[in-house]
């Protein structure tokens, strides 16, 4: 892994309007990290990936991509470095899956000649990568919401961008999808080097899935370590507010490697 | 003989869905076979007029006046003036404005992200029209700088009375479609009454003013033509390189901007290109309604939503579509054409609108 980090948001107070949301947020990824941001509703995660992600500026402090500030960079500058699939998108044309999917590869193409083979071929790679083959040539109107989540996640696969951020990728996918979904983002991350930075509401998942969970509460990172010292019981209790039960022993509480042994 | 009556309609619909694969999958030729149609189109609607001229006599006089060729065929005066004077600057005035309100129309949906937006129907046209009858009752009476008076005055109408629909369909919480047409409405309102405040203060002019609301290419002139062809097509083109931008927006502001769409500059130049185009169109022909709205629509059912494809074809068949409508008009005995697009059109927004929903999810 290298030293050189992929994100650093220093001291970033983050918020809407006169409200603050996020307050001296601390965070360093480095480059091919997996990370979890969880928390309670409403504690801002979404906040800090749209911070990430450049749609919002923080109040104060700083935010780097790869060393550069992000305001130095263009939208298509970070377009290139940075994918995100958003929890949902709404269109106002009907649309076939495979078009869609093309969108991904905007920041890459050409304004004057439009996508070339290389283009053609990074979408068919996602499509096929995300399981959506079957669907080509359908309507996604017609999808239902899960096949519309995986169209959002193969968008951002065919955009290869080094890094990729995801709002809640699972909220409407069934178990089997969910496991599919997490095995993929495991994929990316150590066959292709991805860091990979996903907001999730299932603990089960991120524990499970992630060797690094960011907890994000009472309006700041409360927490940022391995699965087991971030969430505890009594931490989850004083987050959430609910009364957990963790299992000493079985898989969900042996997280995977960050990377394959080589 | 019944089983293979049953096999024939199953494997119909079959046989549709395939035809559409092929002609989705291929633009070019579609673009290709559009333009096609639009220059033979332009054949007949040349050749066709209240005055006979044979079709010899017109392509005699077509290729004198433009390469100096003499074809051996005798003509009058007339026939030369009918056909080079006033047959094809109409033609060819009704194909730009076709162009231009037909990319309008695909910028304005893209843009909004609303099937249902076009220059008629958010007031963007009326803008500009209110701009061009307020350039009419000025008192300059030198025909140049009051011509280049009113395509500066209707482009100013609309760009103002598509900002103002724009800012204003946003801010609300409504959806987007009852937004967008209530905006519309509003603003269309506050434009008929600042109309028909020209029209009441015109004076001489108020016939000019008139025939400007009802649309139509009686009044077309190479002058006339000499100032709207190069802004439609520039503006034209202008759009037709931001396809990048339009096509992000499908996915959504946000996602536009994931996908490293600069949304806040892409919108300021869509909305000055689109306002331009439908300016120009406007002040050669008036306003002329739902060409707009129908066609981008028609090519995107057919053809999918990549904006390059859209804008292109959308242009082509908006051109043909006009001049067809113009064509129509005149064999009907010269009723305006924006009669004719009505007529047409009224049907299929209503259509629309009952099958439209404001988005879609993903």
């Amino acid at each position: 892994m290298s030293a050189r980090p992929a994100i650093e948001l220093r001291d970033a107070t983050l918020g809407y309007g006169a409200r603050d949301i996020l307050g001296g947020a601390n965070l360093v990824v480095a480059e091919g990290e997996r990370l979890a941001l969880v928390g309670p509703n409403g504690a801002g995660k979404s906040t800090l990936l749209r911070a990430i992600a450049g749609l919002l500026v923080p109040r104060a402090g700083d935010v780097r991509l790869g060393g550069t500030p992000l305001a130095a960079l263009s939208r298509e500058g970070v377009a290139r470095r940075l994918a995100v699939v958003p929890q949902l998108a709404t269109l106002p044309f009907s649309a076939r899956v495979e078009e869609v999917v093309a969108l991904g590869r905007l920041p890459h193409e050409d304004p004057l000649r439009g996508p070339d083979a290389a283009d053609r071929a990074a979408v068919a790679a996602a499509m096929d990568r995300v399981g959506l083959g079957r669907l080509m040539g359908r309507d996604v109107r017609e999808l239902s919401l899960g096949e519309r989540q995986l169209v959002l996640v193969a968008v951002a696969i065919a955009q290869s961008a080094p890094i990729v951020l995801l709002d809640e990728p699972t909220v409407h996918l069934d178990i089997r999808h969910q496991v599919e979904v997490m095995e993929l983002l495991v994929d990316l991350n150590q066959r292709d080097g991805t860091t990979v930075i996903a907001v999730l509401h299932d603990l089960n998942l991120a524990v499970r899935y992630f060797p690094r969970i960011v907890l994000v509460a009472h309006g700041r990172i409360e927490a940022d370590g391995r699965p087991a010292e971030v969430l505890s019981g009594d931490r989850i209790r004083d987050v959430f507010d609910v009364d957990p039960s963790i299992l000493p022993v079985g898989p969900w509480t042996q997280p995977l490697p960050e990377r394959a042994p080589a | 003989m019944t089983v293979s009556t049953g096999a024939a309609i199953r494997s119909s619909p079959q046989a549709t869905d395939r035809a559409r694969d092929v002609v989705r999958r291929h633009p070019r030729a579609v673009f290709g076979g559009s333009l096609v149609l639009l220059a033979v189109l332009s054949v007949i609607a040349v050749g066709i007029g209240s005055v006979p001229i044979a079709p010899s006599e017109t392509l005699a006089i077509v290729l004198h006046r433009l390469f100096g060729l003499q074809l051996g065929i005798a003509w009058t005066p007339a026939s030369d003036a009918i056909v080079w004077d006033l047959r094809i600057p109409r033609v060819i005035t009704a194909a730009v404005v076709g162009v231009a309100l037909a990319v309008a129309g695909a910028t304005f949906q893209g843009l909004l992200r609303n099937p249902l937006a076009d220059p008629y129907v958010l007031g963007t046209a009326s803008g500009a029209g209110l701009g061009a009858a307020i350039a009419l009752i000025l008192p300059i009476r030198v025909v140049a700088l009051q011509f280049g008076l009113l395509h500066a005055l209707a482009f100013v109408g609309a760009l103002a009375s598509m900002t103002v629909v724009y800012r204003l369909s946003r801010l609300s919480a409504w959806s987007g479609l009852t937004n967008l047409l209530l905006t519309g409405y509003a603003v269309g309102s506050l434009l008929a009454a600042g109309l028909a405040m020209a029209m009441y203060l015109s004076g001489a002019s108020l016939r000019e003013i008139f025939a400007f609301l009802l649309g139509g290419f009686e009044r077309a002139s190479w002058t006339r033509l000499t100032l709207a062809v190069p802004l439609v097509a520039i503006g034209s083109a202008g759009i037709l390189l931001r396809a990048r931008a339009l096509n992000g927006l499908l996915l959504g502001e946000e996602a536009a901007a994931h996908l490293g769409v600069d949304v806040a500059r892409e919108r300021v130049i869509l909305l000055a290109l689109g306002s331009l185009v439908t300016a120009a169109a406007v002040a050669v022909s008036g306003l002329i309604g739902f060409v707009g709205l129908v066609v981008p629509h028609v090519v995107r059912l057919t053809m999918g939503p990549n904006a390059r494809v859209v804008v292109p074809l959308s242009a082509a068949v908006g051109a043909g579509l006009l001049v067809a409508a113009d064509l129509l008009a005149r064999l009907l005995g010269d009723v305006p054409v924006g009669v004719v697009t009505a007529i047409i059109g009224a049907p299929l927004f209503l259509l629309l609108l009952r099958r439209t929903q404001s988005g879609y999810e993903l």
